[in-house]
C-alpha cells in the first residue's frame, strides 16, 4: 500500500491548463496579446526615445504634418528665416544652405547690432547662430547658423508639439488609467458581489436594492459629480471611473457566488464540516475566478473608453498631460486641416480596444464551461 | 410478411469537434417492418440516438451522417430539406427524451398541435382544430377542448409527454421512432406512457422505433432488439430469443447488469445509531412586504425514521416525496423540528460549531457525479479536504498517502489522484465521491441516489462496492433511490414516501411482493409489472 | 395587466423620490455655487440673484421647495440661462433628441436583429464572421471617434451631408447624427441577437419542430425568434431610455440644439434646477421604458404574469 503511494502520481490537467491551451490555439486573441504587449511597451519606453519631450513647443512648426523625412522643409526655412528677420527689424537680403548650415545676409538702415543672433536662434529651426561676416560700416551682416534637423513622424499638435511623444505618453494615461480604474472596479466589485451572494439573506437584499438605486441614477451625473468632488485631477480620475463600474461587476459576481453555493460540491463541502472559510478559499474564489478575469478584460476597454469620453469632454486629464481621448477631441476639433491630429490617436486607441475585445473573447472561448 | 418500411445501411455518423473528428455510428444496418417495434438498446454513448438523429436529418451542425437511410425507397440522407420535410413529420415523426423542453413554451398546446396538422394535411384551422382535440383525447387528456388553450407550463411532464406524442401520431405516421421517451419521467407516470403507446401502435398499426437503456421496457414492448455499443449493432434477434440466449458478450454483460442479491438484516441487538422522531421540514415561499403571509410548504411531514448500525434503509419514492429532503434534515444540513438523536445523543439543537465534529460520522455521496465535486480540485484534494477539518494536525504527506489507500479501498488507481474530476467518467468520479465519504471512517452514510446517473453495468460496481465497504466498515445506510430494483438489492428495511409522508414500510419482501397502501401498489405494479426477475 | 401598469406607476414613485433627493442632496454637497463661476460678480448682485433663488435658504428648506414645486409640475428657471425655465429647454431640446435618438433605436433594432439572425443561421460560415467583425468594430469604436472621421468623410470630403447643425430637421441633417448615435447599439443588438437566436434554434422545442417538417419560416420566425426577442427586449429598455434623452457627444460635434448638451454644462456650471430637471426626465424615461420591457415580455412569454 505505502509502495503505491511513493510513486510518483500522474499530474493531471487542470482546467486553467486546459484554458490557457485553447486560448494559445485562438490566433486573434493571441495576437492582440502580442500587440497589447508591443503597445504598453512603446507606450511605456517609446517617450525616452522620441526625439522629443512631450511638452516641448516649436513655436515654427505648429501643424505641421507627419512626414518621414526631417523638418525644416526648404520653403519653411524660408518662412523661419523670414520670420526671425522680421523680428530683428532688419531687411533680409538673401540666404544660402550649404551643408546643413544656413548664410543669412540681412541690411538695415542703422548699424546692426550683434545680439541679433539670438533672434534667430529664438527660432526652433536654427542654432549657434553666430555672425560670419560684418561689413565695417554695420549696415550689412552675415550670419552662420546651424539647421535644427527634426523629425516628426506624426506631425505636431496646434501648439507645435510632437504628436508622436505625446500620443506614446496619453497611451502611458489611458492604458495605466484602463489597468488601475479596471482594477479598483475588480476590487470593489468582487468584494461587495462576494460578500452579498455568500451571505445572502435580507444582507443580499440590501445590498442589492442600494447597487439598483445607484444603477437607476443617471451614469454620466454620477461620473460628473465624482469628478468634481475628486477635483480634476489625474490620480483621483481613475477612483472616480473605477467607483463607477463596479456595479456590473457586484452584479455579475454576486450571480456566480450564489449559483456556486447551490452546487452539490458546496453541499458536499458543508455536509463534511468544513469552515465558511474553507469553502470560500477553496471552492467558491476559484470557480470566481474565470468570470471575474473575463470579466476584467472586458472592462478595462471600458473604462478607456469612458476616461477618453471623459477627458474629451475636458473633465479628465489636463494640460499639458495627455490622454488619447484628450488627443482625439483636439484632432477633432482640427478637422479638416490637420486630419492627422484625429487619425493616430483614433488609431492607437481603436487598435487597442481592438486587441482587448479579443483577448477578452478569447479568454471567455478558453474558459467558459460551455465548450467543453 | 408485413413489407420493409425504413432500412438503414451502413449508416456513419461523424462529428467534427475542437479535439478531431469522432465517429458516433460506425457502419449500421437495421430496418423495421410496418407495424413491427423494434428496440435500439445502449448504454450511452452507444450512439443509438445519433443514429435515429441522423435518418431524420436531425443531427447538429457539426455532424455529418453518411450511408443509406430508404423510407420506402427514398434515400433520406442528403435529401434535399423541401422533399425531406414531406416524409419527416408526415410519414415519419420522432419523440424526445426531454419532456419538459420539447414543446414550445411560448404557444398553446393547440396551437403546436394544429400547426404540423395545417402544414402537411392542409386543412383549415377548423378541421386542424377538430382533429387536434380528437388526438389530445386518443392520448388521454382530460378536458381535450379545454387544454388546447394550456401553455406546457401549466402541465406536468407525463402529460406534455403525451401532447408530445399526439402532435407525432396527428399525420398518421407510417413510422414512429421514441427516443428514451420515459426516461425523464417518475415510475408510475412511465408505466402510463409506455401503456398508452403500447395500446396506440397496436390500434394504428404503424411501425415503432424504441430507443431505450432499460431492457424491462425493451421486454414488455419490442418485437425486435438491436444491441448498440461504441457505435456498432453488436447483435439483433427476436426479442424473447435475444433475452433467453443472448450470444455476445456484451448483451450478457447488460442482461447481468441487473443488481442481484439480498442484504440480510443486522441483529435484532444491533444499536440504534441515527433515530429521527417526527421530523418536520417546512419550506416558507413567497411572503414578503406586500404580498402578505407566506405559504407553508411541509416538504417532510413528521417522519420517523430508526437506523441500526450496519443497517441499510432504503428510501423509495418518485420527485418531490421529500425523501433527499428528510435525508439532509437528519445530517442538519436543513433546519428541521422534531427530535434526532445520534448515538444516543440529541443533536437537533446543536449548532454549527458543535455539530462540526460530528459530521465526521455523518456523510453523504450526493446523485451527480460531475456537480458534487469541485472542478478545480484534484481527486486527491477532493478525498482530502475532510481530513483538513477533522484531522488538521497529519502533515501534507500523510495525507497524501490516506488519499491513495482512500483510492484504494474503492478501486481506483491512486496514481490518478493528482488528476481532476473532469479527467474521470461518471462512474470513477461517483468512487471519488465515496472515498472523499469514508475516508472519514463515518458510522452513517446518507446515499441520495448514488447511481441514478450511471449506466446500468457501472451502477452494479457501484452497489457492489457499496456493499463490500458497508460490510468492512460495518456502516450504515440511509439508501435513497426511485430505482426500486436497485434498493431491492441494497437494503434491508425500506420507507415508501409521498408528499412529505412515510406511506408503507417494512421489510424489502413485505413492501414489494404484498404492499398494503394503494400508492405503494401502484409504484410497485409500474415497477416491476413487466420484470421477470423483478 | 392593467392593474399592475397602475401598481408598477404607484411604486415608480418611491423610486423617483429617492433618485430626486441623492441627486438634490449630492449636487449641493459639491462644491462651488451657480454665482461663483463668473469672477468679478459684485457681491451685492450676488446675494441678489441668490435671494430671488431661494439659495440663502437653509438647504433642507430649499429641498421640500424643490419637492413642492416639482409636485406641481415646476422644475424652476434655468439659473445659467435665465430667460428660459427649465421646463422651456426641454420643450425645446427634447423633441428634438427624441427624434434622432428614437431613428437610431428603431434602425438598430431592424439592422442589427437582421444581421444577428442572419449571422446565427450561417454561424461560422462567411456571412457570420462578417456581422461579427461589423458589430466588434461598432461597438469598440467611440463615438466621439465615428462622429468626427463622418464629418471628415462624409461631410467634408464627399460634400454629401452638412457638417453639422440641424437644419429645422432637415432629413440631410439628421443622416450623420442618427447614423453615429445607431452603430454602436446596432452592434450590441446584432451581437445579442446573434447568441441568443443560437441558443433558441439550439433548444429541444426546434428539434420537435423539425422532426414534424415544419417549414423553415415557421420555425425561424415563429419558434426560435419569438424566443429569442426576450434579451434583446431587456437589452432594448435601458437602451431607449438612453438614446431619446440625447448624447452630448452626438450633439456638440453635429451641433444638435437637444438636451444632451444640459446635462454636462450644468453639472459643471451648477445650474442645480436644470441637472435636477434632466435627472428626473431621464429618470421617468427609464421607469417608463422598463415598464414598456415588462409589458413586452409578458406579451412575448406567456409564462410571464403579473398579477
Amino acid at each position: 500500500m505505502t509502495d503505491v503511494a511513493q510513486h510518483p502520481a500522474q499530474q493531471g490537467r487542470s482546467l486553467w491548463a486546459d484554458a490557457w491551451g485553447r486560448l494559445r490555439a485562438n490566433r486573434a486573441a493571441m495576437i492582440s496579446i502580442y500587440y497589447l504587449i508591443f503597445m504598453a511597451v512603446i507606450c511605456i519606453a517609446g517617450p525616452w526615445f522620441t526625439p522629443h519631450a512631450f511638452n516641448t513647443i516649436y513655436q515654427d512648426y505648429n501643424r505641421v504634418p507627419p512626414s518621414l523625412s526631417a523638418y525644416p522643409k526648404p520653403e519653411m526655412i524660408d518662412q523661419a528665416v523670414k520670420d526671425a528677420v522680421k523680428r530683428a527689424r532688419v531687411e533680409l537680403d538673401g540666404w544660402k544652405e550649404e551643408g546643413g548650415k544656413i548664410l543669412i545676409t540681412v541690411s538695415s538702415a542703422k548699424p546692426i547690432d550683434e545680439r541679433m543672433t539670438r533672434y534667430i536662434d529664438r527660432s526652433s529651426v536654427f542654432e549657434n547662430a553666430a555672425v560670419v561676416d560684418k561689413p565695417a560700416d554695420g549696415l550689412r551682416m552675415t550670419l552662420g547658423a546651424d539647421i535644427e534637423r527634426q523629425h516628426f513622424f506624426f506631425g505636431t499638435d496646434t501648439s507645435g508639439r510632437d504628436l508622436l511623444t505625446r500620443t506614446l505618453i496619453a497611451g502611458r494615461v489611458s492604458l495605466s488609467i484602463g489597468l488601475l480604474a479596471g482594477l479598483v472596479a475588480v476590487v470593489i466589485g468582487v468584494l461587495y458581489g462576494a460578500t452579498a451572494g455568500f451571505i445572502g439573506g435580507k444582507t443580499d437584499e440590501v445590498m442589492m436594492r442600494i447597487v439598483d438605486v445607484l444603477y437607476s441614477l443617471p451614469f454620466i451625473f454620477f461620473v460628473i459629480m465624482l469628478v468634481v468632488f475628486f477635483g480634476r485631477n489625474f490620480v483621483l480620475m481613475f477612483l472616480a471611473v473605477g467607483a463607477v463600474l463596479w456595479l456590473d461587476m457586484a452584479r455579475i459576481v454576486r450571480g456566480q457566488a450564489l449559483s456556486i453555493r447551490r452546487q452539490e460540491y458546496v453541499q458536499a463541502a458543508e455536509a463534511l464540516g468544513v469552515t465558511r472559510t474553507g469553502i470560500l478559499l477553496r471552492h467558491i474564489v476559484p470557480n470566481l475566478l474565470g468570470p471575474v478575469v473575463i470579466y476584467m478584460t472586458l472592462l478595462v476597454p471600458q473604462v478607456i473608453i469612458l476616461e477618453s469620453f471623459l477627458s474629451y469632454l475636458g473633465l479628465g486629464v489636463q494640460e499639458p498631460m495627455s490622454s488619447w481621448g484628450v488627443l482625439i477631441s483636439q484632432g477633432a476639433k482640427n478637422i479638416p486641416s490637420a486630419n492627422w491630429l484625429l487619425f493616430f490617436p483614433s488609431f492607437f486607441l481603436t487598435s487597442t480596444l481592438f486587441a482587448l475585445n479579443f483577448v477578452g473573447d478569447g479568454l471567455r472561448d478558453a474558459l467558459d464551461p460551455k465548450d467543453r | 410478411m408485413a413489407e420493409t418500411i425504413l432500412e438503414l445501411k451502413d449508416m456513419r455518423v461523424r462529428f467534427s469537434t475542437l479535439d478531431g473528428a469522432v465517429d458516433a455510428v460506425k457502419g449500421v444496418g437495421l430496418h423495421v417492418k410496418a407495424g413491427e417495434t423494434v428496440a435500439i438498446v445502449g448504454e450511452s454513448g452507444s450512439g443509438k440516438s445519433q443514429l435515429m438523429m441522423a435518418t431524420m436529418g436531425l443531427l447538429a451542425s457539426n455532424g455529418q451522417a453518411a450511408g443509406v437511410a430508404s423510407y420506402r425507397g427514398t434515400n433520406l440522407v442528403g435529401l434535399p430539406k423541401a422533399e425531406l420535410n414531406t416524409i419527416r413529420g408526415r410519414k415519419i415523426t420522432m419523440i424526445f427524451q426531454e419532456p419538459m423542453t420539447s414543446l414550445d413554451p411560448l404557444y398553446t398546446i393547440g396551437d403546436q398541435l394544429m400547426e404540423p396538422i395545417m402544414h402537411h394535411q392542409k386543412l383549415g384551422a377548423g378541421a386542424a382544430r377538430s382533429r387536434a382535440i380528437e388526438m389530445l383525447k386518443l392520448v388521454h387528456i382530460p378536458e381535450a377542448g379545454r387544454r388546447m388553450g394550456s401553455y406546457p407550463y401549466e402541465m406536468s411532464g407525463g402529460q406534455r409527454q403525451r401532447v408530445m406524442i399526439a402532435m407525432a401520431l396527428a399525420n398518421d405516421p407510417d413510422l414512429l421512432i421514441a427516443d428514451e421517451p420515459t426516461t425523464a419521467l417518475d415510475v408510475t407516470i412511465q408505466a402510463e406512457i409506455l401503456e398508452l403507446m403500447a395500446g396506440l401502435q397496436q390500434r394504428l398499426g404503424m411501425g415503432m422505433v424504441f430507443i431505450t437503456h432499460d431492457l424491462n421496457i425493451v421486454k414488455r414492448i419490442a418485437h425486435r432488439v438491436y444491441v448498440m455499443r461504441y457505435g456498432e449493432v453488436v447483435e439483433e434477434g427476436e426479442t424473447a430469443a435475444l433475452f433467453a440466449h443472448p450470444r455476445h458478450p456484451y448483451t450478457r454483460a447488460l442482461l447481468e447488469a441487473e443488481p442481484t442479491g439480498r442484504k440480510a438484516p443486522p441483529p435484532a441487538t444491533a444499536p440504534r445509531i441515527l433515530d429521527g422522531t417526527g421530523v418536520t421540514v417546512s419550506f416558507k415561499i413567497g411572503g414578503g412586504f406586500l404580498s402578505g403571509p407566506p405559504i407553508v410548504l411541509k416538504a417532510v411531514d413528521r417522519v420517523s425514521v430508526s437506523l441500526r448500525q450496519g443497517q441499510t434503509i432504503g428510501v423509495v419514492g418518485e420527485s418531490g416525496s421529500g425523501k433527499s429532503t428528510l435525508a439532509r434534515a437528519l445530517l442538519r444540513l436543513l433546519p428541521s423540528e422534531g427530535a434526532i438523536r445520534f448515538d444516543g445523543r440529541d443533536i437537533a439543537r446543536l449548532d454549527k460549531e458543535a455539530m462540526r465534529p460530528l459530521r465526521k460520522e455523518l456523510q453523504i455521496v450526493l446523485q451527480d457525479p460531475f456537480g458534487s465535486l469541485s472542478p478545480r480540485m484534484t481527486a486527491g484534494q477532493i478525498v482530502t479536504e475532510g481530513l483538513l477539518v477533522h484531522e488538521p494536525s497529519i502533515s501534507r504527506r500523510d495525507r497524501d498517502l490516506r488519499a491513495a489507500r482512500a483510492f484504494e479501498e474503492v478501486q481506483l488507481d491512486p496514481l490518478l489522484r493528482n488528476r481532476y474530476p473532469h479527467e474521470f467518467s461518471g462512474g470513477q468520479r461517483q468512487r471519488i465521491a465515496i472515498a472523499r465519504a469514508i475516508i472519514l471512517k463515518p458510522k452513517v452514510v446518507v446515499l441520495d441516489e448514488p447511481t441514478s446517473a450511471l449506466d446500468r453495468q457501472v451502477q452494479k460496481q457501484i452497489i457492489e462496492l457499496l456493499r463490500d465497504l458497508q460490510s468492512a466498515n460495518n456502516l450504515s445506510y440511509l439508501f435513497i433511490s426511485h430505482d426500486l430494483a436497485v434498493v431491492r438489492a441494497m437494503a434491508d428495511h425500506i420507507m415508501v414516501m409521498k408528499n412529505g409522508v412515510v406511506v408503507e414500510q417494512g421489510s424489502p419482501d413485505d413492501v414489494m411482493d404484498h404492499p398494503q397502501d394503494p400508492y405503494t401498489q401502484r409504484l410497485m405494479k409500474a415497477a416491476f409489472v413487466n420484470t421477470a426477475n423483478g | 395587466m392593467l392593474r399592475y401598469i397602475l401598481k408598477r406607476f404607484l411604486t415608480a414613485v418611491p423610486t423617483l423620490f429617492v433618485i430626486v433627493t441623492i441627486s438634490f442632496f449630492l449636487m449641493r454637497v459639491a462644491p462651488g455655487g451657480p454665482f461663483n463661476q463668473e469672477k468679478g460678480l459684485n457681491p451685492v448682485i450676488k446675494a441678489n440673484l441668490e435671494r430671488v433663488y431661494h439659495l440663502d435658504q437653509p438647504l433642507w428648506k430649499q429641498y421640500l421647495l424643490y419637492l413642492w414645486n416639482l409636485l406641481h409640475g415646476d422644475f424652476g428657471p434655468s439659473y445659467n440661462l435665465p430667460d428660459f425655465t427649465v421646463a422651456e429647454l426641454f420643450a425645446q431640446g427634447l423633441p428634438v433628441s427624441m427624434q434622432l435618438g428614437g431613428s437610431a433605436l428603431v434602425l438598430a433594432l431592424l439592422i442589427g436583429g437582421c444581421l444577428g439572425i442572419i449571422a446565427a443561421l450561417y454561424q461560422n460560415h462567411t456571412a457570420d464572421y462578417a456581422v461579427i467583425a461589423t458589430a466588434t468594430a461598432g461597438s469598440t469604436i467611440p463615438t466621439f471617434v465615428i462622429a468626427p472621421l463622418f464629418q471628415l468623410f462624409f461631410a467634408l470630403t464627399l460634400k454629401w451631408f452638412p457638417v453639422g447643425g440641424w437644419g429645422d430637421g432637415a432629413f440631410i441633417n439628421k443622416v450623420g447624427p442618427v447614423l453615429t448615435l445607431m452603430l454602436p447599439q446596432l452592434a450590441v443588438v446584432a451581437r445579442l441577437m446573434r447568441g441568443s437566436m443560437i441558443e433558441s434554434l439550439r433548444s429541444h422545442h426546434i428539434r420537435t419542430a423539425r422532426a414534424l417538417g415544419l417549414s423553415d419560416y415557421a420555425i425561424i420566425i415563429r419558434h426560435a425568434l419569438r424566443g429569442a426577442l426576450l434579451p434583446i427586449i431587456s437589452y432594448g429598455g435601458p437602451a431607449a431610455a438612453a438614446l431619446v434623452t440625447g448624447s452630448i457627444i452626438v450633439e456638440t460635434i453635429f451641433s444638435i440644439p437637444g438636451v444632451g448638451r444640459y446635462f454636462v454644462e450644468a453639472a459643471l456650471n451648477r445650474d442645480y434646477t436644470l441637472v435636477m430637471g434632466t435627472v428626473v426626465v431621464i429618470a421617468i424615461f427609464t421607469i417608463l421604458f422598463n415598464l414598456i420591457v415588462d409589458v413586452l415580455y409578458a406579451v412575448v412569454d406567456p409564462r410571464v404574469r403579473y398579477d
